[in-house]
């Protein structure tokens, strides 16, 4: 490989990572309106509609607004871990969507055959994203640590406890998935789920869809599970000493995280790129994924119109008591469907049925 | 090439935040290098290919492990002055400790018995060959004993943590959610005659 061929190689990946970037930040400006006027919907008044046509331009102006408002330091804080700390939030946001496939294309027939569209299509891709979602946790434990305040430090320690918590609920549903499509690879979770409606993972799998769903709002420290940032209780939370743009780092990254939330759960459980019924083909695969995506994410939003947010012990009650117990109770079931043929014969009709759902069989 | 270089970087990278872990005065700080050091050796897996075992690193130690840490490292409140005074006493044992072991790793690598003509060198496998899938035939098959004992004792020592620590306050209200669901209209309303 000579230099030019290397030079080539860092500026497609470049420009891979912008493709992806540029359209997230712009997903979670949009969401945010989106957000507001929903909510205004939901709650019967305007929602913001002064900024341009429809408000369309409101995200930009809270942009320019954040980005030029001083970013106040507490005397006491620790500097460094205070400056750092919305950037470590950030960065496993935008990471984790790195090996999420987008789609297959054939680049407007230039390629023979159809590629995934993921700036990396790692035979990991599940863990990968389980791993790297685990250390915005770190984020919020840094800045709620180094801002040496009792309501960013409480805030923080129970956003901690709390993402512990529905991590593992959240693990032990991707392990159901895992049985049925026999591979860690996103994309090959979303072969398996090839072929119209009938063969997507959440109907073998309902309750686990219904848990990771929800545990993903409990990841993202979404409303009914908004804890950490409690503003009744303890002002805002992990970032009540953030001012301006750090702050908005933040809502960035929740924003990122919710979206790769929804992302995940439609690769997961609801097809990924597939239409649900075959004749839908002519729709591009990514539009399907995007709109499986977005009405997710309108559900994240319909959540916080709707429920108020829940209270410390039935928070633990419901991640520990009932999701826990429910996620080993189906991979028991998932696991012993799945060679119950081989006991005896009487029970194949139980492999046969799990067996539609396991191309790997 | 390449391979060489990022060896080096994570190696050198691992090493200096160890270094850090021990020197820094802060404990929050040690935490932060610790984890930096732990990235560094998943790095080093994934050169060697065995992109599970680096993505599990991180995903157990960094992901749960070390958040443990932080969260207790959070809690205590360290006397800075209390850690310094005193480690004239302790040196003597620690140094003593620090050059046996300096002693045994140098013993064990001028042996030759990790020469690079003895041990297995790991070359390059085909993208086809997925190291998830091999390390998950061997475990549950040649090694699926020691797997299986091994999940017991974390059971075990699961069990027994939380035996320990379980204590249910008397004076506490706990909310039993099916009695509240199941509660009818004449549990709580009665006629008043007036």
């Amino acid at each position: 490989m000579d230099l030019f061929d290397m030079i080539l190689q860092g500026l497609i990946w470049a420009l891979e990572i912008l493709a992806i970037v540029v359209p997230v930040a712009l997903g979670v400006a949009y969401t945010t309106y989106a957000e507001r006027r929903v909510i205004g919907w939901m709650q019967v008044r305007q929602g913001c509609n002064r900024v341009g046509p429809f408000g369309l331009l409101q995200p930009l102006a809270d942009g320019l607004k954040l980005f030029l408002k001083e970013t106040i330091i507490p005397t006491t804080a620790n500097k460094f871990l205070f400056v750092a700390a919305p950037v470590m939030a950030l960065m496993p946001a935008l990471l984790a969507f790195a090996v999420v496939p987008f789609g297959e294309t054939t680049l407007f027939g230039l390629w023979e055959t159809a590629h995934v569209m993921s700036i990396a299509n790692l035979n990991v891709g599940v863990l990968y994203v389980m791993a790297i979602s685990s250390l915005s946790i770190y984020g919020i434990l840094m800045a709620g640590w180094a801002s040496n305040s009792k309501y960013a430090l409480i805030g923080a320690i129970r956003s901690t406890s709390q993402m512990i918590s529905y991590e593992i609920s959240m693990g032990l549903s991707i392990v159901c998935v895992l049985i049925l499509a026999g591979s860690l690879g996103l994309s090959d979770i979303v072969y398996a789920q090839q072929g119209g409606l009938g063969h997507w993972y959440f109907i073998p799998l309902f309750p686990m869809f219904i848990v990771f769903f929800i545990a993903g709002a409990a990841e993202t420290n979404r409303s009914p599970f908004d804890l950490p940032e409690g503003e009744a209780e303890l002002v805002a939370g992990f970032f009540v000493e953030y001012s301006g743009m750090w702050f908005a780092t933040f809502s960035l990254a929740e924003y990122a995280a919710m979206i790769l939330v929804s992302l995940m759960t439609s690769i997961l459980f609801l097809g990924g790129w597939y239409p649900p019924f075959e004749f839908l083909d002519f729709i591009p695969g990514t539009v399907w994924l995007l709109a499986k995506t977005s009405f997710l994410i309108f559900v994240f939003i319909w959540f916080r119109a709707t429920f108020p947010r829940y209270r410390y012990d039935q928070l633990m009650r419901l991640g520990w008591k009932v999701f826990l117990p429910w996620t080993l109770a189906w991979i028991a079931v998932i696991g012993i469907c799945t060679y119950a043929g081989e006991l005896s014969d009487s029970l194949s009709f139980l492999s046969d049925g799990i067996g539609f759902y396991q191309p790997w069989r | 090439m390449l391979e060489t270089g990022f060896f080096y970087l994570f190696g050198g990278l691992a090493i200096f935040a160890a270094l850090g872990v021990i020197l820094s005065a802060n404990t929050m700080h040690s935490v932060m290098w610790l984890i930096l050091c732990f990235f560094n050796a998943s790095g080093l897996f994934f050169l060697l290919d065995a992109e599970f075992l680096g993505i599990v690193l991180i995903l157990i130690y960094v992901g749960a492990v070390m958040v443990l840490f932080m969260f207790v490292v959070m809690m205590l409140e360290v006397n800075q002055a209390a850690k310094r005074e005193g480690w004239l006493r302790y040196l003597p044992i620690g140094g003593m400790i620090a050059l046996i072991l300096f002693g045994e790793l140098v013993a064990a690598s001028v042996s030759g018995l990790f020469g690079s003509e003895t041990m297995a060198m790991a070359s390059h496998m085909g993208a086809e060959v997925n190291n998830t899938v091999e390390i998950g035939k061997i475990l549950y098959t040649e090694y699926l004993l020691g797997f299986e004992i091994a999940a017991i004792i974390l059971l075990v020592a699961l069990v027994g943590a939380i035996v320990l620590t379980l204590r249910e306050r008397k004076d506490a209200k706990y909310q039993n959610i099916s009695h509240q669901v199941n509660v009818r209209k004449e549990d709580r309303l009665t006629k008043v005659g007036m």
